[in-house]
C-alpha cells in the first residue's frame, strides 16, 4: 500500500509543479497590450443601451466608417426597434431615404437605384470585395456583427472571473481601444509594410485603415464632448447594437427566468425535504413495502 | 419486477387501453414503483438532466432547421436572420448553442461519477458501453453543429477534423474528398453535416432508450456500491427520485439561464462571428471547449497518424474500461488508492481541456504529453494492477447499513489501512 500511495501522491505533485512551469509560457503570449475596459451601460444584467448614445454612434459611422464598411444585415426599420437607438419610424424612414439602394427591375427589365425604405438594409460600399481591394488594397469588414467577432485573451484566471462578473463586452473595449490606438510612428526598430499604420491594439500592429477619428470630426448637437475617446465609445456602443439587437430583451426575459427559477428551484428543495423527511431521519415510521425478488438477479 | 405493487388503471379509457397497449402498465413500472436505491446523492441527477438536455436540443434545433439555409452563401446570413428577424430566435439560437455545452457539461459529470462508483462494472457493462456510444453520437452531432453557422471556426475545424482522416494510409485522401464531397470542405459538405446533424439527435433518442433499458434491467448502481438485498434498501421512483432529479434539474436550469441570458458568447469563438473564408486561416483554430482534452491529445503526439490513433482511442477506451478494471470493490468510497488516482485523473482531464486551448509549443507540449500518457496510463496500468494490490475497506452488508450507521460501516473486522492510519 505504502509504495502505491507515495505514487499517487508523487503524480499529484508532479501535476502542481507542472502548472507552475506553463506560467513562463503563459507570460509570451501577449505581445499586445489588453485593451482597457470600460464602462459601458449595456454591462451586467440590467443593461441597457444609452439612447443618445446609439444615436451619437450612428451618426459617426455614417460620417466616418461607412465610406468603407457596410452594415449589410442591419435593416432601416430596426433602427425605430424597442431596445434599440430609439428612433421614431419617421425617423427611421428619414434616414432610410438618405441612402440610394439597389431597386428592383421595371417592366423593361432595367435596374435602377432609388430611395432606401425601412424595409431595406444598409447599402455596401462596394459592389464586391474585389472593388474594395482595387482601391484600399484590403478589404474593409462588414461591421454587422464584428462587437462580437472580435476580441482579446482574457487569460486566466480573469476568464473564470468573467463567467461571474458577466463581463462580455470584450469586443467593444477593443474596438474602442483600437480607434485610440494609433501611433504617429512605429517604435524603433519596427518596419511597417507599406499602406499601414502603426496600432497599438491590432494583433501585429500594421493595420490597413487609416487613424479614423480626429477630434470635432463629428458634430455632435447633445453636448457630449466632440473627442476622439467619445466617438470612439460612442460607434463602439452603436455597433454592439448592430449585433446584438436585442440585449434588452435578452437581459429582461432573462431576469424573469432567473426569478422563475430560483423561486421554483426553492419550492422543489423544501418539497423534497417533506418527500424524503422519514427517509433520511425516521426510517423505522416507513410503512413495510410489500416483499420482492430481492436481491436483484 | 413482481413484488411492487402492479398498475391499476384508474379511468375507463386506460383500463381499454391497458387490455391493447400497455403503455400506463411500463410507465407505472419504469417511473413510479420502480425501486431506486435510496442512499443515491445528487451526482445520480445527471441521467435526468441529460434526458432533459436532449429534449431541450431538439425541441430549439427542429425550429432553427426551419428558418436556417444550409447553403455556403446563406448560412452565415440565415443564422443573423434567425438572431435578429425571428420571433425570439436569439433566445432559440442561444438555447441551442450554450445547450450543447450544458449537455456535454452533465454528460461529463455523469461519466466521471460512473466512474467514481464503478457503475461500469458486472452487471452493467452494456449499459456502460451504450454511453460509450452516446459519447461518441454526441461528439459527432456536435461537431456537425459547430460548422453550421459557417463562419470562420465553423469552416475551419470543419477543415482540420475531416483532414484527420488523411491520416489513414493508402485510402486516407480518398476518404477525405469522399467525406467533403469534393476537394475541399464546400457546399456538399455543409448539405452533408446538415443532414447528419438532423438525424443523429434521433439516433441519439434511440440509444437513450436502450441505454435506460439497460439501467432498468440491472437495476442503479449507488454510492455504496453494494446492491439493494431488500425493499428497506430502496425507495420508489416516485415521488422520491422524480422530486430530487427535479430539484437539481431546476439549479441546473439555473446555469443554463446564466448563460444563455447574461454571457451567451462566453462559450464561443469570436471568430466564428466572422463570415467563412477559405483563403484567410485564423491564427489559432480551436475546437468548442468539450473537444478540447481529446484536442490536446491529438497534438501531444508528433506523429499524425498516431495522434489520431490516440485520439480515437482515448474515447474507445473507455468501452473497454469494465474489463479494464479488475478490483472487485465498485465504489471509489471503499477503495482508498483508487480515490487518489481518480481525482488525479480528473485533475489531469481538465489539464488536458486547458493545453487544448493553447497553442502547441514549448511546454504546453511538454505537459500535455505527460498527460497523455496518465489519461492512458490510468486505464492501461493503472487499473488493471490497482484491482490486484489494492486492500480496500471493508463494504456494508447493506445499503440500509450503510444509511443508519451514518455511512460508518460495521462489516467484518479487517485490519485498519495501512498509510494514513496505521
Amino acid at each position: 500500500m505504502g509504495p502505491a500511495m507515495a505514487v499517487a501522491r508523487t503524480i499529484l505533485a508532479l501535476a502542481v509543479s507542472l502548472a507552475a512551469l506553463a506560467a513562463p509560457a503563459l507570460a509570451q503570449e501577449h505581445e499586445a497590450p489588453a485593451p482597457p475596459m470600460n464602462k459601458w451601460s449595456f454591462a451586467g444584467p440590467f443593461g441597457k443601451y444609452d439612447r443618445a448614445q446609439l444615436q451619437r454612434g450612428l451618426k459617426v459611422y455614417r460620417e466616418v466608417c461607412q465610406v468603407c464598411h457596410g452594415l449589410k444585415l442591419v435593416a432601416f426599420r430596426t433602427l425605430a426597434d424597442p431596445g434599440g437607438p430609439g428612433f421614431t419610424v419617421a425617423q427611421a424612414t428619414a434616414i432610410a431615404a438618405e441612402y440610394q439602394v439597389k431597386g428592383e427591375p421595371d417592366d423593361q427589365g432595367e435596374v435602377k437605384d432609388r430611395a432606401g425604405r425601412l424595409a431595406d438594409t444598409f447599402p455596401p460600399p462596394f459592389p464586391n470585395d474585389q472593388a474594395a481591394r482595387a482601391r484600399y488594397n484590403a478589404v474593409p469588414p462588414d461591421l454587422s456583427v464584428i462587437a462580437k467577432a472580435r476580441g482579446y485573451e482574457r487569460g486566466f484566471p480573469r476568464w473564470v472571473g468573467d463567467m461571474f462578473t458577466q463581463y462580455q463586452e470584450q469586443g467593444v473595449d477593443y474596438l474602442t481601444a483600437l480607434m485610440r490606438g494609433y501611433r504617429d510612428a512605429p517604435p524603433a526598430g519596427v518596419t511597417l509594410p507599406a499602406g499601414s499604420f502603426y496600432n497599438e491594439y491590432f494583433p501585429g500592429h500594421a493595420i490597413a485603415m487609416p487613424p479614423p477619428l480626429t477630434d470635432k470630426r463629428v458634430d455632435y448637437t447633445d453636448g457630449a464632448p466632440m473627442t476622439v475617446e467619445q466617438y470612439a465609445k460612442d460607434v463602439s456602443a452603436f455597433l454592439m447594437w448592430t449585433a446584438e439587437p436585442h440585449l434588452e430583451a435578452r437581459k429582461r426575459v432573462g431576469m424573469q427566468v432567473f426569478i422563475f427559477l430560483i423561486v421554483l428551484s426553492g419550492l422543489l428543495y423544501f418539497t423534497k425535504k417533506k418527500v424524503w423527511h422519514d427517509v433520511e431521519l425516521h426510517p423505522e415510521k416507513l410503512k413495510p413495502r410489500p416483499p420482492s425478488e430481492y436481491p436483484r438477479g | 419486477m413482481s413484488g411492487h405493487p402492479t398498475y391499476q388503471p384508474q379511468s375507463a379509457f386506460m383500463r381499454w387501453m391497458e387490455r391493447r397497449l400497455p403503455i400506463g402498465g411500463l410507465v407505472y413500472s419504469s417511473f413510479v414503483v420502480y425501486p431506486t436505491p435510496r442512499n443515491l446523492n445528487y451526482w445520480w441527477t445527471f441521467g435526468g438532466i441529460l434526458a432533459f438536455m436532449l429534449g431541450v436540443q431538439i425541441v430549439t434545433g427542429v425550429v432553427l432547421a426551419m428558418h436556417y439555409t444550409p447553403q455556403v452563401d446563406y448560412a452565415f446570413d440565415s443564422v443573423e436572420q434567425i438572431m435578429r428577424d425571428v420571433n425570439y430566435g436569439w433566445l432559440l439560437r442561444y438555447l441551442h448553442s450554450n445547450g450543447a455545452s450544458m449537455f456535454f457539461l452533465a454528460a461529463y459529470i455523469h461519466m466521471f461519477r460512473g466512474m467514481y462508483y464503478g457503475s461500469y462494472k458486472e452487471p452493467r457493462e452494456v449499459l456502460w458501453i451504450l454511453g460509450v456510444i452516446l459519447l461518441l453520437l454526441m461528439i459527432m452531432t456536435g461537431f456537425m453543429g459547430y460548422v453550421l453557422p459557417w463562419g470562420q471556426m465553423s469552416f475551419w475545424a470543419a477543415t482540420v477534423i475531416t483532414n484527420l482522416f488523411s491520416a489513414i494510409p493508402l485510402m486516407g485522401e480518398s476518404i477525405v474528398s469522399w467525406l467533403w464531397g469534393g476537394y475541399a470542405v464546400g457546399n456538399p459538405t455543409l448539405n452533408r453535416f446538415y443532414s447528419l446533424h438532423y438525424l443523429l439527435p434521433f439516433v441519439i433518442v434511440g440509444v437513450v432508450v436502450l441505454h435506460i433499458w439497460a439501467l432498468h434491467v440491472a437495476g442503479q448502481n449507488n454510492p455504496t456500491g453494494v446492491e439493494p438485498k431488500s425493499e428497506e434498501d430502496t425507495v420508489a421512483f416516485t415521488p422520491y427520485a422524480t422530486i430530487k432529479d427535479s430539484f437539481l434539474l431546476a439549479v441546473f436550469c439555473i446555469l443554463f439561464a446564466w448563460f444563455v441570458f447574461y454571457i451567451p458568447n462566453f462559450l464561443g469563438h469570436p471568430d466564428n462571428y466572422i463570415p467563412a473564408n477559405p483563403a484567410v486561416t485564423p491564427m489559432h483554430i480551436v475546437p468548442e471547449w468539450y473537444y478540447l482534452p481529446f484536442y490536446a491529445i491529438l497534438r501531444a503526439i508528433p506523429n499524425k497518424l498516431l495522434g489520431v490513433m490516440a485520439l480515437a482511442a482515448s474515447i474507445l477506451i473507455l468501452a473497454f474500461l469494465p474489463w479494464l478494471d479488475t478490483s472487485k470493490v465498485r465504489s471509489a468510497r471503499y477503495r482508498p488508492l483508487y480515490r487518489q488516482f481518480f481525482w488525479v485523473f480528473v485533475i489531469v482531464c481538465v489539464g488536458l481541456g486547458w493545453l487544448g486551448s493553447k497553442p502547441p509549443e514549448g511546454n504546453y507540449v511538454l505537459i500535455a504529453r505527460i498527460f497523455t500518457v496518465y489519461y492512458f496510463a490510468f486505464f492501461l496500468v493503472i487499473l488493471p494492477v490497482l484491482g490486484k494490490i489494492e486492500r480496500t475497506k471493508p463494504l456494508p452488508n447493506s445499503i440500509s447499513e450503510s444509511v443508519l450507521r451514518e455511512g460508518k460501516p460495521i462489516g467484518a473486522q479487517a485490519p485498519p489501512p495501512a498509510g494514513a492510519k496505521a
